[in-house]
Parts: C-alpha cells; structure tokens; sequence
C-alpha cells in the first residue's frame, strides 16, 4: 500500500538531512506505526507521503500513486489528522464537515445544511449520532472538547473512503482519559473500514497493538517489525542468578558454556535457550533468580541511547 | 464541476469567518475612517481654497476607497502565510482540488470580506456629505468588486516572494506606503517628476484607484488618469500574471523547504 525507498529529505540552509535515507513498506490493511523521539523526522516523512513536501530524492507511492509525479490522486487516496488540530473554530461542526466533502469532491457546495443534497444530509446524521453529538453538530467547534474535537477530525477525514489514514501524534496534548477514548474510537473504526493507519507517535504504548513498527532516529530507520521482533531483535533476554557460593557458580556457569558479564548477581545471557533448560542445568544452589523479558519501552530506550552515542 | 464547487466553498468559508469575528469586523472600519474623517477633512480645511476646484474630501474618500478594497484583499491573501499551519487550512493544502482553485477560491472569499468594509466608508461618506448619486454608486460598485480581486492577486504574488508571517509583516509597509503616494489616494500624481512618474505607473495600487476616481468622477474628469478601458486592461493582465505566477511560485516554495 506504501512503499518507501531511499527517501532522503534536506530542509533548505539545514547542514544534515531530516529524513536521511529511509526505505519501508506498508501493507494494506496494516496497522504501521512511525515511532521516533522528537525530531527524528516523522512529521517530515509524513509531510512527504502526503505530497505537501517535496524529497530532496528517492521516492514513495501510495496505492500505486507517486507522491511527487501523481501528487493529486495521492490527496484523493489519503486521509490526514494533522498534529494541530485542523478544525475551523469559528465553524460548526457541520460546516467543518460540510467544507471537507466538498473539497474532496463527494458533494456539490450549498451554502446552507438544509440546502445540500440529502445524501449528504444523512451521512453528517449518521456521524454525529456516531459521536454522539447529536445536538451539537451545529454549534461552533470551540464549545467542543478536545478529545471530541479530534474524533470530529477522525469521522470527517474518512469522508472519502481514503486507502491511508495518516495519524500525525493524534494524542499528543490529551489527556490519559480522553487519549485512551480515542485510542478505543480509532480501534473500531480500523475494525469497521479496513483502512490502512499509519501513525507517528512517541508514546510507546500506542505501538504496543501495531502490526508493524518502524522505529527511525536522526531520519534513519534504526529498527523495523512486529513490536515481537523489535523487543527480540533489540533487548537482550537474561536471567539474573546468584548463590551464596559465587565463585562455585561463576564456575559453572562458564563450565556450562553461558556468556555472564560482571560480577555478581551474574547476567546470563539466554541466546535462545529457555530459562527453564538454564536453571536445570545449574547444579550449584542459587539464592536469587530474576528473569528479564523486555517491554517494547526497552527496547526503544535501547535503541535511541544506542543512536545518540 | 467540483472544482468550481470547492472555490465556492473556499471562498464562503472566508466570508463566515469575518462574519463571526466581531474584532476584526470593527479593526477593520476604524483604519479608512480615520484617514478619511481626519485627513480628508483636514486637507480639504487646509488647502481647499487652493486646490483649484478639487474638494480634497472627495479625492481621499475615493482613493482611501480602492486603497482599502484592494489592501484588505491583498492582506487576506499574505493570511495564508500564517494561516497554513493552522486550523482547517492545512485540510485545504492536502485536498485533491488544483492549487489554483485554492488561490482563486481565496482570492474570491477575500474580495468577499473586502466589500463589507468598502460599504462601512461609502456609509461614511454619506455622513460627511460626499455626494454619491445611484449611478455612481452602482459603477463604484463594480470598480470595488474588480478592484477587490485585482488586490487579492497582488497578495498572491506578494505572498509567493515570502517564507512567514514576521517576513510578510516586516516587508508589507515597504510594499504598501510607497504605493499610497504613487498611486495618489492623498496626493494628486499628475505632474510628477520623471522618475517618480515611472514608479506610479509600476505601482499596481495606482491602476485600482484610479478605475475608482473614474467610476466616481466620470471619465472625463482631470483627476482621472487613464480611461476605464486601459486601466481595465492593465488590471486584467496583471490578475492573470500575478494569479498564475503567484500560484505556481507559492506551491513550488511550499514544497521545497
């Protein structure tokens, strides 16, 4: 659905690129989640997918489409939540979603609700009853809260069936209560429409559900997979053993072929042996036994100290 | 079809806009009214008499009238600049519809919210006694709407020259002062010195006033310097190179930071 290749991106009168040779693809159907700290040109890529950025060189598609060469059928294919809320203040709900169907072509422009057409009519009926802002939708967006102001954006910017929905950091300013909302909202609509989602973020637990992370620091892909292969590939998994008689186990242990580092509690590394193989091999009495399984927070930890050295 | 639909749609947000924000609505008055209560009346007290027939009162009203029409296009245009990274305008600049469909549809919205503003001074006008016949009134009418959208295309291409709002804000006096005295809202540009006499036929302020002065005065008065036809002329060719080019400059920025 999204292919990426060699994409290298040079803001003018910048020294490094900010997006510095990255290749990926996305499946349709996929739940892909762009994960980086701040800075590390997620909002760059995805100002590129969504054509309203040029790369410096290499390239993307989407559904087929070019970013740069068939700019306009990408913006027909795709559907965008902005980091800044992109909702008019000063419009109704229904005149924010009234505008986006025209610009997008669904609908004919009447300057009135009651003078568009009835589908339409029915479609905004629909969502808001979906939301659950029924008597609302016509009231100016800035009596809306926040939370509800971003499902608004969410509802509206699947107006026209996009292939993409591109989630820049959606959560970023929210609250734990209405993030978590939301997160329920998106999961459902994900469920429903079989949209493809990309999403950047750099709260973890948001790319705990991904089918697939790509992980990029300093515009470099420094890690790319399931959130399973990632914490594998990226975090070491150990046991810590210790007995009241080291030097016997630190014997043993190396008798055992198992690589430890440091002194004691010892750190043995598992390298594909289960810890239940470990422990039976031990003969020597162990007074602690901790196991290490790394979280996905690890693993990104791991990778953005790794990149800053 | 839908192209001409997501203009419409564009420019109606525009006209809302200004419409439910009471400030600006009322910033937006104060400006010409001072200038043409305290200038013109002041002129007119001052030099009047040696004017040779001129009433002061009237040439300002009528220069202040196109400056503001065509200004508050063209400042509404330059509000992209800010405005880009902002609510719904970023949904604009990511939707199918031709980049020139949303300079167009922004050019026509800000004429919108041009004309409010010109009704509020002819209204003025009408206070201070400037006499205003019908027929004047309905030419004035259609010298404003031109005249608005000649503005908003000189936004543009004001527009495409700039990388932000503080730039726009920093350059705009610059772009603008000079203009009022070349274009001669306050000053008669008649008998102007060679060199100053080139800037004022460069000054495309110079073009909207002057279809005003002729939509007010006639086109034989001796205040009008060129007749509607060329002044119409000029104003058509500038909208189109400054429109296209604009356009095509501001996209190509955009994209290439």
């Amino acid at each position: 659905m999204i292919r990426v290749e060699d994409l290298v991106k040079r803001y003018r009168k910048a020294e490094t690129n900010a997006v510095d040779g990255i290749s990926f693809e996305v499946k349709a159907g996929e739940f892909f989640v762009l994960l980086g700290p701040n800075g590390a040109g997620k909002t760059t890529t995805i100002s590129i997918l969504t054509t309203t950025l040029s790369p410096t060189s290499g390239g993307a598609t989407i559904d087929g489409s070019d970013v740069v060469r068939e700019a306009s059928a990408v913006r027909r294919k795709v559907g965008i939540i902005f980091q800044r809320p992109s909702l008019d203040q000063n419009l109704t709900a229904e005149e924010n979603v009234r505008f986006h169907a025209v610009l997008y072509g669904i609908f004919a422009y009447a300057p009135t609700y009651a003078l568009m057409a009835r589908g339409y009519r029915t479609k905004v009926e629909e969502l808001a009853r979906l939301l659950g802002i029924a008597r609302d939708i016509h009231k100016p967006v800035k009596t809306f809260s926040g939370g509800m102001r971003r499902k608004l954006e969410i509802m509206r910017s699947l107006l026209h069936d996009p292939k993409v929905l591109f989630l820049d950091e959606p959560t970023a300013g929210l609250d734990v209560p209405t993030r978590r909302t939301l997160w329920e909202h998106l999961t459902e609509v994900r469920r429903t429409s079989g949209t493809t989602i990309f999403l950047t973020t750099h709260y973890l637990e948001e790319a705990e559900e991904a089918d697939r992370i790509c992980i990029i620091d300093k515009g470099k892909v420094v890690s790319f997979g399931t959130p399973d292969d990632i914490k594998r590939d990226l975090v070491e998994e150990y046991v810590l053993v210790d007995a009241t008689d080291r030097s016997a186990l630190r014997d043993e242990l190396a008798r055992l072929g198992y690589a430890t580092s440091g002194g004691a509690p010892f750190k043995v590394q598992l390298d594909g042996h289960s810890v239940h193989s470990m422990l039976r091999s031990i003969e020597t009495p162990l007074s602690v036994v901790k196991t290490h399984t790394p979280s996905l927070e690890d693993a990104y930890l791991e990778i953005v100290s790794r990149t800053g050295e | 079809m839908s192209e001409a639909s997501a203009i419409l749609a564009l420019a109606h947000r525009d006209f809302i806009k200004l419409l439910r924000d009471r400030q600006r609505m009322v910033a937006d008055f104060a400006f010409p009214l001072i200038f043409i209560g305290i200038l013109g009346t002041s002129l007119q007290a001052g030099f009047g008499d040696r004017a040779g027939g001129l009433n002061f009162l009237d040439y300002v009203f009528t220069g202040v009238l196109a400056q503001t029409v065509w200004q508050s296009s063209a400042l509404g245009l330059i509000s992209l600049l800010a405005d880009r990274e902002q609510d719904f305008s970023q949904e604009i600049f990511v939707s199918p519809i031709s980049r020139y469909s949303i300079i167009l549809g922004k050019i026509l919205g800000e004429s919108l919210v041009a004309l409010p503003q010109a009704l509020g001074i002819i209204a003025f006008g009408f206070i201070l006694q400037i006499h205003i016949g019908p027929d004047q009134l309905a030419r004035m009418a259609l010298a404003m709407l031109v005249i608005a959208l000649f503005g908003g295309a000189f936004g543009v291409i004001v527009l495409a020259n700039l990388s932000s709002q503080r730039a726009a804000n920093q350059i705009f006096p610059f772009v603008m002062l000079p203009q009022f005295f070349l274009a001669g809202i306050f000053n008669p540009v008649q008998n102007l010195p060679l060199p100053l006499d080139i800037l004022s036929h460069l000054a495309p302020m110079r073009y909207a006033v002057d279809l005003m002065r002729d939509a007010y005065y006639g086109s034989t008065s001796p205040v009008v310097l060129s007749s509607a036809t060329t002044n119409l002329l000029i104003i058509g060719a500038l909208f189109v190179v400054f429109m296209v080019l604009g356009t095509f400059l501001f996209v190509r920025a955009e994209r290439n930071r």
